[in-house]
């Protein structure tokens, strides 16, 4: 019982990293980047190719992969995004969907569809609690995800760069009145929602290691499926979104269906959306005139 | 030589050509004030002017230097500040947080003391300091956007309706405190709907009819301009 509700933290903390990205890029430039699950699956691939064909060590390995992605993130925004900054978000969706498309499709061609087993990023001895066992991998998630968490919330509130992030966020026209680089902050958001992506990928395929270039989807979806049910938008409302949809998921597997539980987590947020539309922690935009 | 100079300036949204040619100038230490009704293109002047809409042609200058294709983000260096209409001040952050993305292109050396000369000039911004934006009143909104607006120390402060949507006695302040402010040395390009107020601190004034100047002169001959009387200041 506590051992999977750990496992369901764990397996949260990743789906809470990913819900970050689309959050912080919902906020602020009010797309769905449905090209964010793949930016986990480059990240993840840009790990594995630096540890196990380069032979280096893990952390090199790991900033290699954030270094890689923040840089992939900023380029997609860049090339993909910014030309449609006011085009309309139909336009600005189909796009996000075309670019996740283009980037599964070249890791296609450069890895083939063969799954690489992923080299064990954590290779720490787990913790046992009497008879419950915990894996490295389930600890450094939860502590990762921790520190993220902090630091995110540090940045946006103590931070010049992170209060102008708010800004731009709510007021773009404002934000510029200010002084303030709407382009630019715009970019560094994507910047950090891809690097926080490399490393969840690096979490998410040390769990589960079979690296596939459709590895990122489904992590993608449900992540975005958490950021939602906490109230896209929100930065703590992506955590505790993360977090519960990871422990429902894995209760879900445990004791009712491994085949529903799918089913069951995605049931569960047509159950919030109905009850509160705005997810969990998300505020609905009150208009002062 | 004038502060700031507009200069034929012809604004389009679309196919619509909304400016037809507005020229006029603001020199330092004065105040003024453009008005006119509903449509007839102030705010869309102003907004022209600080960058955020890009004129078709046409000639802005700030202290002889050109500034037409300077991004928006870029005029607060300028030394030029708007205060826009409807406020716009952050909801979501507090009122501190505010007044220091008013000040974001400084060094952060002076903030103290600039936030504390934005809190004499309106002591409720200090009592709230740590109160979310989207909580404050009415009123105080326009403090706090005015207040933000101070932070990069402007040369020249451009209101667009900071009367608007403000009870009486709070119109009354809002203008004192631009006569304060403008006594100070602060020059200010002032958009208003409430000619009357306007016209009565402003030395001088421009009256725009879709999209073109039709009346200048100090705020006093317009005050007392007949055609002026009748379609703005109701006879």
């Amino acid at each position: 019982m506590l051992s999977y509700f750990i496992n369901g933290i764990s397996l949260g903390s990743v789906y809470a990293i990913i819900a970050l990205g689309y959050t912080m890029v919902y906020g602020i430039a009010k797309m769905l980047n449905f090209a964010h699950g793949d930016v986990i699956m480059i990240g993840g691939y840009m790990a594995f190719c630096s540890s196990a064909y380069l032979g280096w060590p893990v952390i090199p390995s790991v900033l290699f992969a954030i270094v890689v992605c923040t840089m992939l993130g900023i380029v997609i925004e860049r090339l993909a995004y910014k030309p449609l900054r006011d085009a309309s978000s139909l336009a600005v969706l189909i796009t996000a969907i075309g670019v996740s498309y283009f980037l599964q499709n070249a890791a296609l061609l450069i890895w083939s569809s063969n799954p690489k087993a992923f080299p064990n990023m954590v290779n720490l001895p787990g913790i046992v609690i009497g008879d419950i066992q915990i894996s490295s991998v389930a600890i450094v998630t939860i502590i990762a995800c921790i520190v993220i968490m902090i630091a995110l919330t540090a940045f946006t509130t103590r931070t010049k760069l992170g209060k102008a992030m708010r800004a731009v966020s709510e007021d773009k026209g404002a934000a510029q009145l200010m002084g303030i680089n709407v382009n630019a902050t715009i970019s560094m958001t994507f910047a950090i929602g891809s690097g926080l992506a490399a490393i969840a990928g690096v979490l998410l395929c040390s769990a589960y290691p079979t690296l596939m270039p459709t590895t990122g989807a489904m992590p993608g979806i449900k992540a975005f499926t958490a950021a939602v049910f906490g109230g896209i938008g929100s930065i703590p409302g992506a955590m505790l979104g993360g977090i519960l949809l990871g422990i429902i998921e894995i209760f879900a597997k445990a004791y009712i269906s491994t085949q529903l539980s799918d089913a069951i987590v995605f049931a569960v947020l047509i159950i919030v959306l109905i009850v509160k539309p705005t997810g969990l922690l998300g505020k609905k935009q009150a208009e002062k005139v | 030589m004038a502060l700031l100079n507009v200069n034929d300036l012809h604004v389009y949204y679309g196919s619509i050509h909304a400016i037809k040619g507005v020229s006029f100038e603001v020199n330092e230490g004065e105040i003024v004030t453009l008005i006119g009704a509903n449509g007839a293109g102030k705010s869309t002047t102003l907004n022209t002017v600080a960058g955020l809409l890009k004129p078709r042609s046409g000639e802005v200058t700030l202290n002889g230097k050109s500034l037409i294709g300077t991004p928006a983000h870029k005029m607060v260096s300028e030394g030029m500040a708007l205060c826009p209409e409807g406020r716009r001040i952050f909801q979501q952050l507090t009122v501190r947080e505010n007044l220091e993305m008013g000040a974001y292109t400084g060094d952060g050396s002076t903030l103290s003391s600039d936030l504390d000369k934005v809190y004499e000039l309106f002591p409720r911004l200090k009592e709230r300091y740590k109160q979310v934006a989207g909580t404050l009143s009415g009123g105080e909104q326009q403090m706090l956007a005015m207040g933000r607006a101070l932070m990069s120390k402007p040369r020249i402060l451009m209101l667009d309706e900071p009367s608007m949507g403000l009870a009486p006695i709070l119109v009354e302040q809002i203008f004192e405190t631009i006569k304060h402010l403008n006594s100070q040395g602060t020059t200010i390009l002032l958009v208003e709907q409430n000619a009357q107020m306007a016209l009565s601190v402003a030395t001088r004034g421009y009256v725009l009819e879709t999209g073109r100047v039709v009346t200048s002169g100090t705020g006093k001959e317009l005050l007392h301009n007949d055609s002026v009387r009748k379609a703005y200041l109701g006879g």
